[in-house]
């Protein structure tokens, strides 16, 4: 705790809220004021705001808040090894995880469905997009379950089924794992809602020659420092959400000597090396799970109010929160706001949809958007923007993460651990920089953008944060 | 931003309605009430209703025959102007618009920040700031608290001027403070003075010389005001005061302020003397209190105000004899009686006159035309509460908002909507610093129009022989409040001698000579006006009851 001022050593200068009155009367006696521009807390439902304000007087907040924080900033997340999903994530044929929070295939948006038709024709449960569909609407022996109910976390759809493959991560800290597939470029994808052949293609090679060949490059150069990585990124230009170029190469640079020692065909080598030169994205991947590491250590403290998973199925934005354990708190997903790719425009455009608000919820992606100026433009934004968005973003965070320093901002921690009090109080939602899916199933990718998450996210982890308080009724 | 059509509808009063809705846009109450004004105040306007869309604010506009959209909620600025034609709303909505960006200029010179954007919560205001030890809170009572604690977390001390803060986050917050080794002040805590800075309401006091330094604990805004004003005049230094808001000696909160308090004056050198000023505290919490105070190196002396007590003016002279000072007499301006001031004979702890006054009490009922009354208009609580006390002892039965006796108390509410007539109700005194008098403006202190209306209302009731009034000067305080009062008073004056009645305007003027208002010249203006002026509130009040007095002498005879 700070060392308070001597209250009575002379004339102090001022931090003002409220009445501009009250501080024009100050600067008339020549008092350095600094004025807080407030607004009220977010009363709607009316009765938000009494219900925050008995979260805020629970007396755990501040101290379950900092150990939640403290948690996500502890995390040490090291890559281990690649395998398929069957043997990670213990998922038999008919079983896939998704993005976001629970779905079913009827309320499943068309990028949704898209990815599992590909999926359900990738396991050979089916044999076209109409056996894929049929079998899906009827549901016979198809388990769908969300990523993060299995350690997991999947960009875009987030479709695992269980011959993919995925990255195998562990927090030294706390021997905690978590999983993620392996990114399969832009464009024509599954994690977009594509199906065609190429999509399907694709994902064969990667669970052929991609997964195994990592499988030895990996295991050879284990543990690989993805938290050191994604802090190096963070300061050449990525944001690790939008922009995983730096974070690509650098594990490349990593993993290149064990590739080229595995004794692999170097047909294969040299593909494995042109698919990841080629695929920007390849480390958004790892910076997910490293952020899956960081929202599960700080989760399931009582009284804390710090977000621990955002995340979105196409139909539903769905959070969860540090005291409130596993019960995810949804809202409609919002459409992103951005650029499109050449033929496609807004209308074009999917809900959101992904589990890579991860990266948003550990500290980085929108977060720390000052430290990607490259990117400003591809979200539809300005590089001033940009300061001024994560300059915003400290105002709903508990702590600031020195191992993601923004170097524009004199090297400032990354705004991390997202407080839901904060949130409501400011009436500043999360900034999340985006992909955008087609609507239509097995369109793709239209664009990019910003989006943010649906206020009613926020106000029902306050009322059942509210819940949990124990002097509250 | 929606435009709604200027075609007013037939019951719409006349004249030609713009509304217009700026979603997502705050300001604070005050700077929209001032903002009100300026856009009111074009050529040709006739009302602007410029406010947050709450449902209150919504149904002042509705009743005011504004059409608002539907959809309208309480975070979008609502701007509804009605005037002459369509080039009068125009104009007040340029007024409008420059009033906003000078409240807008007017907040950025008052940040820090020449880079970034300002700070949205207190947090990241006190990282901006590391060396700020002062938090001034004056945001909406149901927002206090997240504010509050963030400054308690920085380790700032903080000033709460905000009321309606509920009374267990009072607790929590004065907790939490003492854990972190911070003052919290208030809530509804409206004076503090710190290292010669005005806080809220507050005067300015004249430089620390080598006489004797008073460091002062007080409960009550206003009672801390007079305090230190005649102390000013008395030529004491005042090295601090603390404010303490209305309920931190009650029961529940139990002096935690004021024990933190007392301790900060008692170990700061620069204070000689301590003065802690409230009323009564509840018996627990006095006990506790007083054995801090009386536990510590500098002396203390307690002024506690209410029915059979010293007055202010009383406790400071109490406080000069300790200091080994001499009582100056206590300026006047215009008064028309004894050189020596207004009676003293009759104070209300003297117990034979006030069991006579109360024998005299004034029947609740209109009739007798013989005995005229007097009317307190009041913008200080503790102002008010104190001239009670005085009048009471002379006059029997005072009603009011804030009565001395639950029996004695004015039903506000059935008053209001009769149009605030007091005819028939006796001798009055009102404090319009009531909740029930500021809603939707702001306190009567910054902006005297219900007192001014007030002030006109009671000049034509029959029955009203005096008018006792408050003028508190300092910094926040209405710039020039001579300038709009005592033209009010002469005509108040005027207007009573026109229907052949004498009636005495008496003002209880709270200030020092170095306040912005200028004392001197606002006494002087007052004067001009027909007033009579005194800076001890007791003598003020005690004038009254002589000019009462003297009225009804010569009305029954």
């Amino acid at each position: 705790m700070p060392t308070p001022p001597d209250l009575l050593a002379g004339p102090p200068s001022v931090i003002t809220a409220g009445i501009d009155l009250l501080a024009e009367a100050l600067v008339a006696q020549a008092v350095e004021v600094t004025a807080v521009d407030f607004r009220p807390a977010l009363d709607d439902p009316p009765g938000t705001a009494d219900t925050l304000s008995t979260v805020l007087a629970d007396p755990r907040l501040a101290a379950a808040n900092a150990l939640a924080a403290g948690r996500m900033l502890g995390v040490r997340a090291h890559l281990v090894d690649v395998l398929p999903a069957s043997e990670a994530l213990g998922l038999a044929p008919g079983e896939f995880c998704h993005a976001g929070p629970p779905i079913t295939w009827e309320r499943a948006s068309g990028p949704m469905r898209g990815a599992l038709i590909g999926a359900m024709i990738f396991e050979g449960l089916a044999a076209d997009v109409a056996e894929a569909e049929e079998k899906l609407v009827g549901g016979q022996g198809i388990t769908l379950s969300p990523c993060h109910d299995h350690h997991a976390v999947g960009p875009m759809a987030g479709v695992v089924s269980p011959s993919m493959w995925m990255f195998k991560l562990i927090d030294e800290s706390s021997g905690a794992v978590a999983f993620c597939s392996l990114n399969e470029g832009l464009g024509k994808v599954l994690r977009y809602g594509a199906f065609g052949p190429e999509v399907v293609d694709r994902l064969q090679w990667m669970a052929r020659v991609l997964g195994p060949t990592l499988a030895i490059a990996v295991r050879a150069s284990a543990p690989i420092d993805i938290t050191a990585i994604v802090g190096q990124m963070v300061q050449m230009g990525d944001e690790g959400h939008n922009r995983n170029r730096a974070g690509t190469l650098m594990l490349l640079r990593e993993i290149l000597p064990a590739l080229i020692a595995s004794g692999l065909p170097p047909t294969d080598i040299a593909d494995v090396a042109r698919f990841l030169a080629a695929n920007d994205h390849f480390f958004l991947n790892l910076v997910m799970p490293c952020g899956k590491l960081m929202g599960d250590a700080a989760a399931g403290i009582p009284g804390s109010s710090i977000v621990t998973a955002m995340c979105r199925n196409g139909t539903d934005f769905g959070i969860r929160v540090s005291g409130t354990g596993d019960e995810w708190f949804v809202g409609p997903a919002n459409t992103p706001q951005g650029l499109y790719l050449a033929g496609f425009s807004a209308d074009d455009a999917n809900p959101d949809i992904g589990d890579s608000a991860i990266t948003e919820t550990m500290g980085i992606g929108g977060m720390v958007m000052a430290g990607a100026p490259a990117i400003v433009r591809l979200v539809g934004g300005s590089v001033s923007d940009a300061l001024a968005t994560t300059a915003r973003m400290y105002e709903i965070t508990e702590t600031e993460n020195p191992a993601f320093a923004v170097p524009i901002l004199e090297f400032r921690g990354s705004p991390t651990g997202i407080d839901v009090t904060r949130v409501l109080r400011t009436q500043i939602l999360p900034q999340i920089n985006t992909g955008m899916a087609g609507r239509v199933a097995g369109t793709g990718q239209v664009g990019a953008g910003l989006v943010t998450p649906p206020m009613n996210c926020f106000v029902g982890a306050i009322n059942a944060l509210a819940a949990t308080v124990p002097w509250s009724q | 931003m929606t435009v709604v059509g200027d075609d007013a509808a037939t019951a719409a009063p006349a004249g030609v309605d713009a509304v217009t809705v700026l979603h997502g846009d705050y300001s604070d109450s005050v700077t929209l009430l001032r903002i009100s004004q300026a856009a009111g105040a074009a050529p040709g306007m006739h009302t602007a209703h410029i406010a947050m869309a709450t449902p209150l604010n919504v149904e002042l506009a509705l009743g005011l025959g504004f059409e608002i959209p539907s959809g309208t909620g309480p975070n979008d600025l609502l701007v509804a102007l009605r005037g002459d034609d369509q080039a009068a709303v125009q104009a007040g909505y340029a007024a409008f618009e420059q009033a906003r960006r000078d409240a807008a200029a007017t907040s950025r010179a008052g940040g820090s920040f020449s880079n970034g954007p300002a700070p949205h919560t207190v947090r990241s205001a006190c990282a901006a700031a590391p060396d700020a030890a002062v938090v001034l809170l004056s945001v909406p009572g149901g927002s206090v608290l997240g504010e509050a604690m963030d400054a308690i977390a920085a380790g700032r001390h903080v000033m709460i001027f905000s009321d309606n803060v509920p009374l267990g986050h009072e607790v929590l917050l004065k907790d939490a403070a003492a854990a972190a080794g911070v003052l919290v002040m208030g809530p509804d805590c409206g004076t503090a003075v710190i290292g010669g800075v005005a806080l809220g309401f507050a005067n300015v006091l004249q430089p620390l010389s080598n006489g004797p330094r008073v460091g002062i604990v007080a409960a009550s805004g206003t009672g801390a005001q007079h305090l230190i004003s005649l102390l000013d005049d008395a030529g004491v230094g005042i090295s601090a005061v603390l404010g303490l808001g209305g309920r931190d000696l009650s029961e529940t909160v139990g002096g935690r302020s004021a024990i933190t308090a007392l301790k900060m004056l008692d170990d700061d050198p620069g204070t000689d003397h301590i003065v802690l000023i409230s009323k009564p505290p509840h018996p627990a919490t006095a006990d506790k209190v007083l054995q801090i105070a009386n536990s510590g190196r500098t002396p203390v002396t307690t002024i506690l105000l209410g029915p059979g007590r010293p007055t202010i003016s009383e406790g400071v002279e109490t406080v000069l004899e300790a200091l080994g000072l001499p009582v100056p007499t206590w300026s006047t301006w215009g008064w028309t009686g004894a050189s020596d001031g207004p009676s003293r004979a009759a104070g209300p702890h003297h117990k034979g006159r006030n069991q006579a006054g109360r024998s005299q009490a004034w029947p609740n009922h209109a009739g007798r035309n013989h005995t005229r009354v007097l009317r307190g208009l009041f913008s200080g609580g503790t102002l008010a509460d104190e001239a009670m006390v005085v009048l009471a002892g002379r006059l029997g039965d005072i009603r009011s908002n804030i009565p001395l006796r639950p029996d004695l108390g004015l039903n506000l509410s059935s008053l209001i909507v009769s149009g605030l007539d007091l005819s028939g109700q006796g001798h009055v005194v009102l404090d319009l610093g009531d909740d029930a008098f500021t809603v939707g403006r702001p306190h009567p202190m910054i902006d005297p129009t219900v007192k001014l209306e007030m002030l006109a209302a009671q000049a034509a009731d029959p029955d009203v022989a005096v008018l006792l009034l408050d003028v508190v000067l300092g910094y926040a305080a209405e710039a020039d409040p001579a300038a709009r009062l005592a033209p009010a008073i002469a005509a108040a004056i005027e207007s009573a001698g026109t229907a052949g009645r004498d009636l005495s305007v008496v003002v209880s003027l709270c200030g020092t000579a170095g306040d912005p208002q200028n004392r001197e010249r606002q006494a002087v203006d007052l004067v001009d006006g027909g007033a009579q002026v005194f800076s001890s509130n007791a003598a003020a009040a005690r004038a009254a009851c002589d000019l009462i007095e003297s009225a009804t002498e010569i009305g029954a005879s």
